[in-house]
């Protein structure tokens, strides 16, 4: 299953430095929820520093997790079923002014 | 030394004429203002005001009763900065009636780049200051409210108890200055215009607005204090805080003269990069939010900094993590430093923006990625005749790191570590101070 992983806020320094990524989810018989993902990143995509990313097996405090352009919040949170061509951001929060 | 007189007799006589130019365009203020007073075609503005606001006031989103409440509003804007200098600058022009400008920091030459208030000769003096000169000859019609002090709960406590503000503006550049402003807006159900910005990058939203979720709704938990990099760190670009605190100013509008879509339930990424705004639906108001929610646990401000587990500047906190003997003041460093190994380790960028002749360069995150490597760096780099090493970095934080950790991994290589202490700031301060100290 093809989707787009994005990495804002400087999210992606964890992931290789790269903002955008094209991504094809190996198929299965379950589907694949966010929760999933996550672990799957954890061990594909991730490059360093998993506890700046992941901690309690949810995303760390301080980042957003949108899918398609809505907060992960609203569509239940890591059980939300992924579905092709779905685009899923994770964007840290910034402070600086 | 005798530019440095000429130097000196140029800024004194500059000094005189500026305040002697104030004198005089407080008369002239004066004298306007005589002369102003109400206008007999119009109740409440001004001649001089329906000229100055007609552009935007023959609009239908605004019209003269928007205008009025422009006038008749006030607005609070924690942080005269990259987002507070053009926030203030819009609201001011756009005649908000009273702005009241909070801030505790000096201006410095490393703000001029995004803080357009402040100019060359304002070096030095309160931000809060300086802004206030530039709003306060830029229009006339309104009133600045210039307050230097620290943000924290007792002075936001007492700002809000003396002020009914319409809309606060968040344009501060730390956590736990965010989480305060967040719960006092709460708690005394103001708005609150939420913009931030780093690098390429700006956020901007505005919160406890309506039925609208609050700061803590969506971030209940403050961010781990290592995963927060400041502008000072991380760098940013003035056009890119520009673009935020100019949409903060006009959220702030919006919410002021009551437009139906103001920045709530919805969160605005702005990329520089790419030149795009992502516009990210947010949830409601969380009912068991800690301080909007239906029975809140936060009734009053708290300790911010405590909760956050950090401070509430974007200042960085120096350490103190080895031991005297494996450390070298800076005037003794510039006396060791042509015939000792030198290793700076700031970012590449960094060492290639300004660096010491004779040094290597090998940054902090490379050495804690690959330890080993960088000690064999170090045998490769070191002689026969001196095993001594000195790290150096900008301030001497991230260099006592690196002499901490890695010395212990030295054991059977004869070589000695030395943390530069202060780093490049000392050495900028106290050998030659034409190193640039950034
Ligand atoms: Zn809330």
């Amino acid at each position: 299953m093809k989707i787009t992983i994005q990495f804002g806020g400087g999210v992606h320094l964890l992931f290789g430095n790269i903002k955008l990524h094209e991504i094809d989810l190996p198929d299965r018989e379950k589907h694949w929820t966010i929760g999933d993902l996550l672990l799957w990143m954890t061990d594909n995509l991730l490059q360093e520093r998993p506890e700046l990313f992941l901690q309690d097996k949810s995303v760390r405090p301080g980042i957003l997790v949108i899918v398609n352009d809505t907060d992960w919040e609203l569509l239940g949170c890591a059980d939300y079923v992924i579905q092709p061509k779905d685009t899923i951001g994770f964007i840290s929060t910034l402070h600086g002014g | 030394m005798s530019l440095n007189r000429e130097l000196e007799t140029l800024k004194q006589e500059i000094a005189e004429l500026k305040e002697k130019l104030n004198k005089k365009e407080q008369l002239l203020h004066a004298l306007y203002k005589k002369q102003e007073g109400i206008c007999t075609y119009n109740n409440i503005l001004s001649t001089d005001e329906i000229v100055r606001y007609s552009r935007q006031m023959i609009m239908p989103d605004i019209t003269v009763t928007g205008q009025e409440t422009l006038k008749n509003s006030k607005v609070l804007i924690v942080g005269i900065g990259g987002l507070g200098c053009p926030a203030a600058l819009y609201l001011a022009s756009a005649g908000i009636g009273e702005i009241t400008i909070i801030d505790y920091d000096a201006v410095e030459l490393s703000n001029l780049h995004r803080q357009v208030l402040h100019s060359e000769n304002d070096i030095g003096t309160p931000k809060v200051d300086s802004a206030f000169k530039k709003l306060e000859r830029l229009n006339g019609n309104i009133k600045i409210i210039p307050i230097i002090d620290h943000v924290n709960s007792t002075t936001i406590n007492r700002l809000l108890k003396a002020t009914k503000y319409d809309v606060i503006i968040d344009g501060s550049d730390n956590v736990a200055t965010r989480y305060l402003l967040n719960d006092a807006c709460v708690l005394n159900n103001i708005p609150l215009v939420s913009g931030s910005a780093l690098q390429m990058e700006g956020q901007l939203t505005v919160y406890h607005y309506k039925d609208g979720p609050c700061y803590r709704c969506i971030f209940p938990i403050p961010p781990p204090p290592q995963t927060v990099t400041n502008c000072g760190d991380g760098g940013v670009l003035g056009p890119v805080t520009g673009v935020i605190g100019v949409l903060q100013a006009l959220e702030t509008i919006k919410i002021l003269i009551h437009s139906p879509f103001v920045l709530s339930k919805r969160f605005l990424i702005f990329d520089g990069i790419a030149s795009t705004f992502q516009n990210i639906k947010l949830k409601q108001r969380n009912i068991k939010c800690e301080v909007c929610g239906d029975a809140p646990t936060i009734t009053s401000l708290i300790d911010y900094e405590q909760f956050c587990g950090s401070s509430a500047h974007d200042k960085v906190t120096d350490i103190n993590i080895v031991k005297p003997e494996q450390e070298i003041e800076i005037l003794c460093f510039n006396k060791l430093r042509d015939d000792t190994l030198v290793v700076d380790v700031r970012p590449e960028l960094e060492f290639k923006m300004c660096c010491l002749p004779k040094t290597l360069n090998y940054s902090y995150t490379k050495i804690m990625d690959n330890i080993g490597d960088f000690i064999k760096f170090l045998d490769v780099n070191t002689t026969q005749l001196s095993k001594n090493v000195l790290v150096l970095c900008r301030r001497g934080n991230d260099s006592q790191k690196v002499v901490k950790i890695v010395q212990s991994h030295l054991i059977n290589h004869n070589i000695n570590l030395y943390n530069v202490k202060g780093g490049l700031h000392a050495f900028s301060k106290q050998v030659d101070t034409t190193f640039p100290c950034y």
